[in-house]
C-alpha cells in the first residue's frame, strides 16, 4: 500500500530529496562557487523531471487516501511548470552575476517551491492543498528579498510575506470552516456534502475564504496590491519566476478546488470568480498605463492576463478549464519571453527597469526589438500572435457558459490594455533619441530564449505542438 | 480545382518579407537599392500570379471559387476563396502594391524595414479578402493594424505619434467588438465557416434588454457589433476623426494603401457579414445607416472646403465617396450594390493617384500646405493635366470610373430612399467645389511664388507610376462593364437572398405597422 502511494509521488520525493542533497553540497562544499552548476543542474533536474511526469502512466492515480491525485490535469500543470521553472533557472546567471546574487541558495529554494507547486496542483485534500501552498509561499518569500541589502528588495520580500501569511489565515480559515461543516478536509467529502441544494452556509463561507486566499496567490484583484511591489523589488529573474511557475500552480490549484471540491455548486463560486476576473482585466489594464518601470508595468499586465485566465475558470465547464490551461501554456512562454528582455536591459552592467531607455532601440539591436515586439503584440492579444488564439479560447468557453457580458467587457478591456504595450512599441520603434543607449546585449543565453519565446508566438499560429489537445484532455479529466 | 493559387498569392509577400528580413543585411544605399528592387520585384510577380485566379475564376457562379481547405489551431479552419464580392478587391490590392512600392523610391531612412512592413501589410489585405472563416478574417483584418502602425509611425509626418495610436487604437476598439460578436457567433451556430453561416439564420425575434426593445433581437446586435468595426475602418461619420490624422501624417504611400485598399475592408466586410449574415439586423439599421451615409457626404464634403492642407482634404473626400458606397451596400438592390463595388475599386485608383500627387509636389517642397502652391500648370505641365484628370475623376465626370460609381449608388438608393438620394446628390456639388478649387489654388494662375520656380515636372518614373492608374480610370470609366460582369451574378444572388429573408421574416411591414 505505501509502496504504491509512495511510487505515486515519485517525482516528488526525487526532487525534495535533490534539494536537501544540493543544500548538504552547497553548505559543505564550495558555497556560491557552486550556484551556477547548480542552477543549471537544478535545471536539468526539473526537465527530466518534466520528462518523466509526462511519460508516466495514464489514467488517475490516488495516493495517501485521495489526499495526492495524480490525474491528467496534475501531470499537464506540473510539466509547464517545470519548464517554465527550469527556463527561467537558465535565464538567471548573468543577472545575479552583475548583481553580486550568486547564492547557491537561490536554485535550492526554486527547486522547494517547485516541490510546493507540484503537491498543490496534485492536491486531493485541503491539507495537502495547505502544505503544498506553505512549502512554495515560504520559499518565494525568502527568494523575494534576497537582495538583502536592498531596501527595496527587503520590502518586497516583507510586503509579500505579511500578505502571503494574511492570506494564508484566511484560506486556513475557510478551511476550517469546510472541515467544520463537511465533516471532512477531502475533496472527495467535501464535494458530496455540499453536492445538495440546501448546502449549509457556512459551507459557502468557507468557500469564499478558501477563494480568497487563492485569488490572493493569482494577485486577481482585489487582493492584487502586493503584485506591482513585489515585482519591483525583487531580483528580476526572481520577478520572472513570479510571474510565470507559481501563477500557473495557483491558477492550476484554483480550478482543482473549485471543481473537485466545490463542483456542485458552481452558480456560487462563478459569479465570484466572474467579478474577480472583470475587475483584474480592467485593474490590470488601466493602472499600467502610467506606470513607467517595466517590472511594474508586467505585475499589471499580469493581474490582467490572470484576468482573463480567470474568465475560462469562470465559465466553469470542461472547455472553460481547457481554455484556461492553453492560456497559461501562452501566457508562461511569452513572459518567459518578455523577462528574458528586461534581463537584457542594462547600461554599463547595471540593470535598468525604466521603459524609457527602450527608446529607438529597433536602430541599436534591430533583432531585440522584433522579438520583444512579436512578444508585446502578442501580450496585447492582436492577431497574427498566439496571444490572439489564448483570448480566443477563453472567450469562446465564456460565451458558451452565456457569460456575454463578461466577454463584452473584457474586449473592451483589451483594447485599453492595448495602449501601453504599443507605447512600448512606439519607445522601441519612433521614440525620441536616447540620451544613453543602453548596452549591447551579449548574454546568448537571454537572447536565444527570447528569440525562440518570439518565435513560438508566431509559428505556434500553424500548429500549437499539440498543447491545445493536452490541455483538453487535462481539463476533461479534472470536470466530469 | 485544387490548386493553392489563393494561398500562394496571399502569402507569397510575406515569404519575400522574411527573405528580407532574415537575407538581407547592410544600412548604405546599395543595400537599400537591392530591397526596394526586391520588394518591387515580389509585389510584380504577386500580382502577375494573382492575374491567373482573374482567369480561372468563372464569372457566371455565384459561390466561392477556388476553395481551400486545411486544419488549423484550436479546432479552427484555414479556409480561402474568392467569389464576384471580393475578387475584384483582391485584383485591386496586387494592383496597387507594385505602384506603391515603386512610389517609395524616395524612401531614404530604414529601407529595409519600410519594405518588409509593406510586404507583411500586402499579405494581410489579401488574407482578409480572401478568408472564408470568420477567425482567420479577423485574423488578417486585426493584424494589418501591426504594419500600418508601424508605417505611420516611424515614416511619418511630424505628429505622427498622435496618429499612429489614434489610428491603432480606434480600429482595434471597433474590431475587438467585432470579435465579442464572432465568438457569440460561434457559439450560436456551432461554425466559423463563412459560407455556412451566410445560409446561417440567426434568431431575430424582437426582446428587451433592460426596458430597451431590440427590435430585429440577437441580428440586430451582431450587426451593430459588426457596424462598430467596419463603420471605424470604413470611415463613416462620426468615427472618421482618425482618417484625416492618419492620412496627414503617414508617408505617401501609406496613405496610398490606407486609401485605396484599407478603407475597402469595411465595404467588403459589409458587404460579406452584414448583408448576408445579418439580413434582418441590416433591414433595421439601413435608415440609420442611410442617413449617417448622407450627413457624412455633406458634412465631410463642406470639411473638406476649408482644408489647408492637401491631403486631408483628400481624406475628407475620401470619407465623403466611402458614404457612396455604404448608401449603395444599404440600399441592397443591383444597382446599388453594383456600384457600391465599383466605386469602391474607382476610389482605390482615384484617390491612390490622388495622394500620390500630393506626394509628387510634397517630395519637391516639402509642404502640403495648399497657399505655398499656385500655378504649377507653368512648369509642371504633364503634372497639371494629370492632377486634373484625377480631379475631374474624383468629382465624377462622365467618362472617368468616378462617374459610374456615384451614378450607380444613386441610382439604387433613388429607389429606396428619395430623400436620403436627395441628400447625397447635393455632395457631387460640393465635391465638384472642393476638388475644383484645390486644382485652382494649386494648379492654376501665375508662378509667383519664387520657391516654386524650382519645381520641375514629372520625372519618367513618375509617369510610369501615374500611366497604370489613368489607363484604369478611363478603362472602367468608358467600359464599365469590365467590372460589373464579374461581380453581377454574385451581387444578384446577395440581393435576392436578402429580400427573400427579410420578406419572410416580415420585418419591414411590421416596423412601418408600428409607427
Amino acid at each position: 500500500m505505501i509502496q504504491a502511494d509512495l511510487n505515486v509521488i515519485l517525482p516528488e520525493i526525487f526532487l525534495s530529496l535533490f534539494a536537501m542533497l544540493a543544500l548538504l553540497v552547497g553548505v559543505y562544499g564550495g558555497k556560491d562557487r557552486l550556484s551556477v552548476p547548480l542552477i543549471f543542474a537544478t535545471a536539468g533536474i526539473f526537465v527530466i523531471l518534466a520528462f518523466m511526469v509526462s511519460g508516466s502512466s495514464n489514467g488517475t492515480q490516488i495516493a495517501f487516501k485521495s489526499m495526492f491525485v495524480n490525474d491528467g490535469f496534475a501531470r499537464f500543470s506540473k510539466v509547464l511548470i517545470l519548464i517554465a521553472a527550469a527556463v527561467v533557472l537558465i535565464i538567471s546567471p548573468d543577472y545575479l552575476r552583475s548583481c553580486k546574487l550568486l547564492n547557491f541558495e537561490y536554485p535550492i529554494l526554486i527547486a522547494l517551491s517547485v516541490v510546493g507547486m507540484m503537491v498543490m496542483v496534485s492536491s486531493g485534500d485541503l491539507m495537502s492543498l495547505y502544505m503544498g501552498l506553505e512549502l512554495q509561499s515560504l520559499s518565494l518569500y525568502v527568494v523575494a528579498s534576497m537582495r538583502r541589502d536592498s531596501l527595496k528588495s527587503t520590502e518586497a520580500g516583507l510586503k509579500y510575506f505579511v500578505l502571503g501569511a494574511l492570506s494564508s489565515g484566511l484560506l486556513l480559515y475557510g478551511a476550517s470552516l469546510c472541515y467544520g461543516y463537511a465533516g471532512t478536509t477531502n475533496f472527495e467529502g467535501i464535494i458530496a456534502a455540499v453536492g445538495d441544494d440546501n448546502t449549509d452556509v457556512g459551507l459557502l463561507i468557507g468557500l469564499v475564504l478558501i477563494l480568497s486566499g487563492l485569488a490572493f496567490k493569482v494577485s486577481a484583484v482585489p487582493f492584487h496590491m502586493w503584485t506591482p511591489d513585489v515585482y519591483e523589488g525583487a531580483p528580476t529573474p526572481v520577478t520572472a519566476f513570479f510571474a510565470t511557475a507559481p501563477k500557473v500552480a495557483a491558477m492550476a490549484l484554483f480550478a482543482r478546488v473549485m471543481h473537485d471540491a466545490f463542483g456542485g455548486i458552481v452558480g456560487d463560486w462563478q459569479q465570484i470568480i466572474t467579478l474577480i476576473s472583470l475587475l483584474s482585466m480592467y485593474l490590470g489594464a488601466i493602472a499600467a498605463i502610467g506606470q513607467n518601470n517595466i517590472k511594474r508595468l508586467m505585475a499589471y499586465s499580469s493581474i490582467a492576463h490572470m484576468g482573463y485566465a480567470l474568465m475560462g475558470l469562470a465559465s466553469g465547464t470542461a472547455v472553460g478549464v481547457g481554455a484556461m490551461l492553453t492560456y497559461m501554456a501562452i501566457y508562461v512562454t511569452m513572459n518567459i519571453g518578455t523577462f528574458a528582455f528586461i534581463l537584457t536591459m542594462e547600461r554599463e552592467g547595471q540593470p535598468v527597469t525604466d521603459i524609457a531607455s527602450l527608446s529607438m532601440l529597433s536602430r541599436a539591436e534591430p533583432a531585440k526589438a522584433l522579438a520583444m515586439l512579436v512578444l508585446l503584440f502578442s501580450l496585447a492579444g492582436i492577431p497574427p500572435s498566439l496571444g490572439f488564439f489564448a483570448k480566443w479560447g477563453v472567450w469562446n468557453a465564456a460565451i458558451n457558459a452565456d457569460l456575454i457580458w463578461l466577454v463584452v467587457a473584457s474586449a473592451l478591456a483589451s483594447a485599453i490594455g492595448a495602449y501601453y504595450y504599443l507605447r512600448i512599441v512606439y519607445l522601441m520603434y519612433f521614440g525620441q533619441e536616447p540620451q544613453e543607449a543602453l548596452d549591447q546585449c551579449r548574454a546568448p543565453i537571454l537572447s536565444s530564449v527570447m528569440g525562440l519565446s518570439a518565435m513560438i508566438m508566431v509559428v505556434g499560429v500553424v500548429s500549437l505542438f499539440g498543447i491545445e489537445g493536452a490541455a483538453k484532455e487535462a481539463a476533461n479529466t479534472l470536470v466530469r | 480545382m485544387d490548386t493553392l493559387l489563393l494561398s500562394f498569392v496571399t502569402f507569397a509577400p510575406a515569404i519575400a518579407a522574411s527573405i528580407l528580413l532574415v537575407v538581407a543585411r547592410g544600412e548604405d544605399a546599395a543595400a537599400d537599392l537591392v530591397a526596394k528592387r526586391f520588394a518591387l520585384a515580389a509585389t510584380s510577380f504577386t500580382f502577375l500570379v494573382s492575374l491567373f485566379i482573374l482567369a480561372q475564376f468563372d464569372a457566371s457562379k455565384t459561390g466561392f471559387q477556388m476553395v481551400e481547405e486545411a486544419d488549423w489551431i484550436m479546432g479552427l479552419k484555414y479556409k480561402m476563396g474568392v467569389d464576384g464580392i471580393s475578387i475584384l478587391l483582391v485584383m485591386l490590392t496586387t494592383f496597387m502594391m507594385p505602384l506603391v512600392i515603386a512610389a517609395s523610391w524616395g524612401v531614404k531612412t530604414r529601407v529595409r524595414e519600410y519594405m518588409i512592413a509593406f510586404l507583411f501589410l500586402e499579405t494581410l489585405m489579401l488574407g482578409v479578402f480572401m478568408a472564408l472563416d470568420l477567425v482567420l478574417f479577423y485574423f488578417f483584418f486585426e493584424a494589418g493594424l501591426i504594419p500600418m502602425f508601424l508605417i505611420i509611425g516611424i515614416w511619418g509626418g511630424a505628429k505622427r505619434i498622435y496618429a499612429s495610436f489614434k489610428f491603432f487604437l480606434y480600429t482595434f476598439l471597433g474590431s475587438v467588438l467585432m470579435l465579442v460578436a464572432m465568438v457569440a457567433m460561434f457559439a450560436q451556430a456551432g461554425t466559423t465557416d463563412i459560407p455556412s453561416l451566410m445560409i446561417h439564420q440567426f434568431a431575430f425575434e424582437t426582446f428587451s434588454i433592460l426596458g430597451i426593445q431590440i427590435v430585429g433581437g440577437m441580428q440586430t446586435l451582431l450587426f451593430l457589433a459588426f457596424f462598430a468595426s467596419f463603420a471605424v475602418k470604413m470611415p463613416m461619420w462620426p468615427v472618421h476623426t482618425w482618417l484625416p490624422d492618419a492620412h496627414v501624417q503617414a508617408p505617401t504611400a501609406g496613405s496610398v494603401v490606407l486609401a485605396a485598399i484599407l478603407l475597402k475592408m469595411g465595404g467588403y466586410g459589409f458587404l460579406r457579414f452584414s448583408l448576408p449574415m445579418f439580413p434582418v439586423g441590416s433591414e433595421v439599421m439601413t435608415e440609420f445607416v442611410f442617413w449617417l451615409s448622407a450627413i457624412a457626404i455633406v458634412y465631410t464634403s463642406l470639411v473638406a472646403l476649408v482644408q489647408d492642407d492637401m491631403k486631408k482634404l483628400i481624406a475628407y473626400s475620401s470619407v465623403a465617396h466611402m458614404g457612396y458606397v455604404t448608401i449603395g451596400i444599404f440600399a441592397v438592390n443591383q444597382q446599388g450594390v453594383d456600384g457600391a463595388i465599383f466605386q469602391m475599386l474607382s476610389h482605390g485608383f482615384i484617390s491612390g493617384a490622388l495622394f500620390l500627387c500630393v506626394g509628387v509636389v510634397y517630395d519637391r517642397m516639402h509642404t502640403r500646405e495648399i497657399v505655398a502652391y499656385g500655378g504649377l500648370v507653368n512648369n509642371m505641365p504633364a503634372y497639371a493635366l494629370i492632377f486634373m484628370l484625377f480631379t475631374m475623376a474624383n468629382v465624377g465626370l462622365p467618362g472617368t470610373s468616378g462617374f459610374i460609381g456615384e451614378f450607380l449608388t444613386l441610382v439604387g438608393i433613388f429607389q429606396v430612399n428619395t430623400w436620403v438620394a436627395m441628400v447625397a446628390t447635393s455632395g457631387v456639388i460640393l465635391s465638384a467645389a472642393y476638388a475644383l478649387w484645390l486644382y485652382r489654388r494649386v494648379v492654376m494662375g501665375d508662378l509667383i511664388k519664387e520657391s516654386l520656380r524650382a519645381m520641375t515636372d514629372l520625372t519618367r518614373q513618375e509617369k510610369m507610376i501615374f500611366a497604370p492608374l489613368i489607363i484604369m480610370t478611363i478603362l472602367l470609366g468608358v467600359y464599365p462593364a469590365l467590372v460589373l460582369d464579374l461581380t453581377g451574378p454574385s451581387v444578384a444572388a446577395l440581393v435576392e437572398n436578402f429580400h427573400a429573408v427579410t420578406a419572410e421574416a416580415g420585418l419591414s411591414n411590421k416596423i412601418v405597422a408600428s409607427q
